[in-house]
C-alpha cells in the first residue's frame, strides 16, 4: 500500500531546477506509453486478419468500446476525486428496464430519451447522496447499489425480456452519421472532448485534482467536496444513462443481465488509462487511448476467432502488466544505483 | 446498564437475524425444523468459509476480488484431475486444492507486497485471468456428474454426526479464525496492519508479508471450496460461482467488517453470511420470486453500511459533548 512512499521521508525528494519541457513530459508520460502500445495492437492485428483493415470492420470495433468509454470518461473523474462507482453496468440495467417498461406503456423516443437520462441521473443522485450525505465509502455503498439496481431489474423482468422499440429509437446504437462514422462514435468523440476540457481546462476540473490529493486540503482552500462529489457520481449515472440508451438501441432488447460485468471492463480502461485507483492524477486522452486498445484487442482477436473469456485473460494481464511493468522497472534501477 | 457485549454490532445482526428467522417461523414452521435450518446452515458454509478468509484480507486494508474465479479454477483442475485419475484418494485431492488455491492467493499477495499495485486492481485483474485460464483448460467443456468418481462426489455430502461434512468444515474453519485472530501474533498483525500501517512498520510489523499472508489464507480457502463446491453440485464449468465474490464482500460487510480496514470479528463474518444464506433459503419457502435475492441482499448492504456508520459517528458526538461540558 501507500506505506512505502511515507518511509523514503522527505529526503528522497527533490525539487528540480527548471521544470522539464512539455516534449520531454510527454516523452515520458503514460499516454505515449498506451500509443505506442495502441500502434502495436493496431499494427499486429493487420497483419494478423486480412479482414483487419476494411473500413466497415473497424467501423463495427468502435461499438466494442464506444459505449464503456462513455461512462469510463466519468468514471475517470470520480477515480481521480478518491471516490469509485462500481454500479454503473447494473445503472444500465435498470435504465433499460426502465426504458422498455415506458415502451409498454406506449413512449416515443423523446420520451424514451428524457426516461433513460432521468433514470441514470437518479440512481447516480442515490449513490451520490449515500456517499455524500452519509459519509459512506464509495465502494461499499455502489457494490450494495449494484446489487440493488440490477435486483430491480431482475424483479420488473425476471427471465422475461422487453422489446418493441419504436424503429427510429434504433438510430442511437446502429444509425451512421456519414458513411462508416456511427453516432455512437461521434458521441464518443464528442463526449471525450468535452470530459478533456472540464477535467483539464476548468475550475471544476481542478477542484477534481485537489480532492483527490487532500480532501481536507480541498475542504480548507474552500472547495465543495461534497457537492463537487455529488456532481461526479450524478455525471457517473447520467453518462450510465447515455450508454445505456446507446446500448440498448444497439440490442433492441432489454434483459436483467445487460451490461453484465462492464463495470469490471470499465474500471479497467480508467486505470489502464493511467488514472491511479488512489485517486489525484489521470487524464482523459489517456482514457482515451485506453479506450482503443481494448476496443482494438478485443476486435483483432475476435477475427482471430479468440474467444471472448480468452480475450479477457489478455485484458487482465494487460491491466496488471501495464502497472507492474513501470513498477519493476523503477525497482531494478533503484536497486542498482545501490 | 445494558452490558456492552449486548451493543456491539454483532449482538445487534444477530438478533436481527433472530427477528428475521421468527417472523418466517410465525408463518412457515416447517422454515425452522432442526433438519431444515441444518440444510440452511449446509447451503451457506461455502459463503461462510469464503466470508472468513475475505474478512482478513479486508482487515488488513486490502479487498479480494479474485476469490470466486479462484474457486471456480481450483474446483475445474480438481475436476479434470478426477477424471484423469479416478483412483487419487480425497485427501490428496483436499491437499491440491488447498495448495493450487493458496498459490493463487500468493499471486495476488506478492503482486500487493513486491509491486506495490493497488489491491482492487490486481485482485480484478487476477480475476478475469483465472477465470480465463479455467475455459482455456477446459476448452469450454462442462465436466458432469457421471464423469467424477463417486468418492469425489461423496465427500462434502458424507453425514458424520448428524450433519454433511461441508458442515463440518464450515465449523473447523470458523474454530480456526478464532485461534487465528484471537490467539496468534498473525492475527493480532492483520489488526495491526489495517488499524495503522505506519504504526504496525514501528512495532515492527512487515505491512506487506502480513498482506500477503492474508491473500494466502484467503486463496487456500477459495481452493477448498472449489473443491467442496464442484464436488457437492457433481459439475464443474467455467461460470461456476459467477459473482459470488460480490457476496462474499457482501457478507464480511453486513458483518460490520470495515472496509478502511482494522475492524471486523469472526462472529460479524459468520453472522453476515448466515443473514445472506438465510434470506436466500427462505425466499423460496414465502413464496417470493428469487429474482428478489439480488435487491435484497444489495438493500442489506447498504443498510448494514450506513448502520455501521452512524454507530461509530455517535460514540464522536458523544466525545465532543462531553469535551464542551468540561470547558
Amino acid at each position: 500500500m501507500s506505506t512505502t512512499a511515507a518511509e523514503t521521508g522527505p529526503t528522497g525528494r527533490q525539487l528540480p531546477d527548471r521544470l522539464k519541457s512539455p516534449l520531454q513530459r510527454f516523452l515520458g508520460s503514460w499516454e505515449l506509453l498506451l500509443l505506442v502500445v495502441a500502434a502495436g495492437v493496431f499494427v499486429l492485428n493487420s497483419f494478423a486478419s486480412p479482414y483487419f483493415l476494411d473500413p466497415w470492420n473497424l467501423s463495427d470495433a468502435t461499438f466494442n468500446f464506444t459505449e464503456k468509454a462513455m461512462i469510463a470518461f466519468a468514471m475517470a473523474l470520480l477515480i481521480i476525486s478518491g471516490e469509485i462507482d462500481l454500479s454503473v453496468a447494473s445503472i444500465i440495467a435498470l435504465t433499460s428496464t426502465a426504458m422498455g417498461f415506458a415502451v409498454q406503456l406506449g413512449a416515443d423516443t423523446p420520451m424514451l430519451i428524457l426516461v433513460g437520462l432521468g433514470v441514470g441521473l437518479a440512481c447516480g443522485a442515490f449513490n451520490g447522496l449515500l456517499v455524500t450525505g452519509f459519509g459512506l465509502p464509495s465502494i461499499v455503498v455502489t457494490i450494495g447499489t449494484m446489487s440493488l439496481f440490477r435486483g430491480i431489474s431482475y424483479i420488473v423482468l425476471g427471465d422475461k425480456a422487453y422489446t418493441g422499440y419504436p424503429s427510429d429509437f434504433a438510430f442511437f446504437g446502429q444509425g451512421y452519421v456519414w458513411w462508416v462514422i456511427s453516432f455512437e462514435f461521434v458521441l464518443f468523440a464528442f463526449l471525450a472532448l468535452l470530459f478533456a476540457v472540464i477535467l483539464h481546462q476548468t475550475n471544476f476540473g481542478r477542484a477534481v485534482y485537489v480532492i483527490g490529493n487532500n480532501p481536507v486540503g480541498a475542504l480548507f482552500s474552500g472547495i465543495r467536496v461534497a457537492r463537487v462529489k455529488f456532481a461526479l457520481f450524478l455525471l457517473t449515472g447520467l453518462m450510465s444513462g447515455v450508454a445505456a440508451i446507446c446500448l440498448t438501441s444497439r440490442l433492441g432488447a432489454t434483459r436483467p443481465s445487460i451490461a453484465f460485468g462492464w463495470e469490471l471492463e470499465v474500471v479497467t480502461m480508467v486505470v489502464l488509462g493511467g488514472v491511479s485507483i488512489l485517486g489525484g492524477s489521470g487524464s482523459i486522452p489517456g482514457v482515451v487511448i485506453a479506450a482503443f486498445v481494448m476496443g482494438m484487442v478485443t476486435f483483432g482477436f475476435g477475427l482471430l476467432n479468440v474467444p471472448g473469456i480468452v480475450m479477457s485473460i489478455f485484458i487482465g494481464l494487460l491491466l496488471i502488466g501495464v502497472i507492474a511493468l513501470p513498477r519493476i522497472v523503477r525497482q531494478v534501477l533503484a536497486k542498482r544505483k545501490v | 446498564m445494558i452490558p456492552s457485549a449486548l451493543k456491539s454490532r454483532e449482538a445487534i445482526l444477530a438478533g436481527a437475524i433472530l427477528v428475521l428467522v421468527a417472523a418466517i417461523a410465525s408463518r412457515f414452521p416447517a422454515f425452522v425444523a432442526p433438519g431444515n435450518l441444518a440444510n440452511v446452515f449446509n447451503d451457506t458454509a461455502p459463503l461462510i468459509i469464503l466470508a472468513l478468509g475475505q474478512m482478513v484480507v479486508i482487515l488488513t486494508r486490502c479487498i479480494d476480488l479474485s476469490v470466486a474465479a479462484n474457486l471456480a479454477l481450483t474446483g475445474m483442475v480438481v475436476a479434470m484431475l478426477n477424471t484423469l485419475m479416478p483412483g487419487l484418494p480425497v485427501p490428496v485431492i483436499l491437499a491440491v486444492a488447498i495448495s493450487l488455491g493458496a498459490l493463487m492467493g500468493l499471486v495476488n499477495g506478492l503482486l500487493v507486497w513486491r509491486l506495490d499495485i493497488p489491491p482492487i486492481v490486481v485482485t480484478l485483474g487476477t480475476m478475469t485471468i483465472y477465470r480465463g485460464i479455467i475455459f482455456v483448460i477446459s476448452g469450454g467443456e462442462w465436466i458432469n456428474a457421471h464423469e467424477m468418481s463417486d468418492a469425489f462426489k461423496a465427500f462434502p455430502r458424507e453425514v458424520a454426526l448428524g450433519l454433511p461434512v461441508l458442515s463440518w468444515i464450515a465449523v473447523l474453519v470458523v474454530l480456526g479464525f478464532v485461534v487465528l485472530i484471537g490467539r496468534t501474533p498473525l492475527g493480532r498483525a492483520f489488526f495491526a496492519v489495517g488499524g495503522n500501517p505506519h504504526a504496525a512498520v514501528y512495532t515492527g510489523i512487515n505491512v506487506g508479508q502480513t498482506q500477503c499472508a492474508a491473500y494466502v489464507i484467503s486463496g487456500a480457502l477459495a481452493g477448498l471450496t472449489g473443491y467442496l463446491w464442484v464436488a457437492r453440485y457433481a459439475v464443474a464449468y467455467v461460470d461456476i460461482a459467477g459473482g459470488f465474490e460480490l457476496e462474499v464482500v457482501a457478507a464480511c460487510v453486513i458483518g460490520g467488517i470495515s472496509i478502511a480496514g482494522g475492524i471486523g470479528s469472526v462472529a460479524g463474518a459468520l453472522l453476515g453470511a448466515l443473514f445472506l444464506g438465510i434470506v436466500k433459503n427462505a425466499l423460496p419457502v414465502i413464496n417470493i420470486s428469487p429474482f428478489w435475492q439480488l435487491a435484497i441482499s444489495g438493500s442489506a448492504i447498504i443498510i448494514a453500511v450506513a448502520f455501521n456508520a452512524t454507530s461509530s459517528r455517535a460514540k464522536g458526538r458523544v466525545i465532543l459533548k462531553k469535551a464542551e461540558h468540561a470547558t
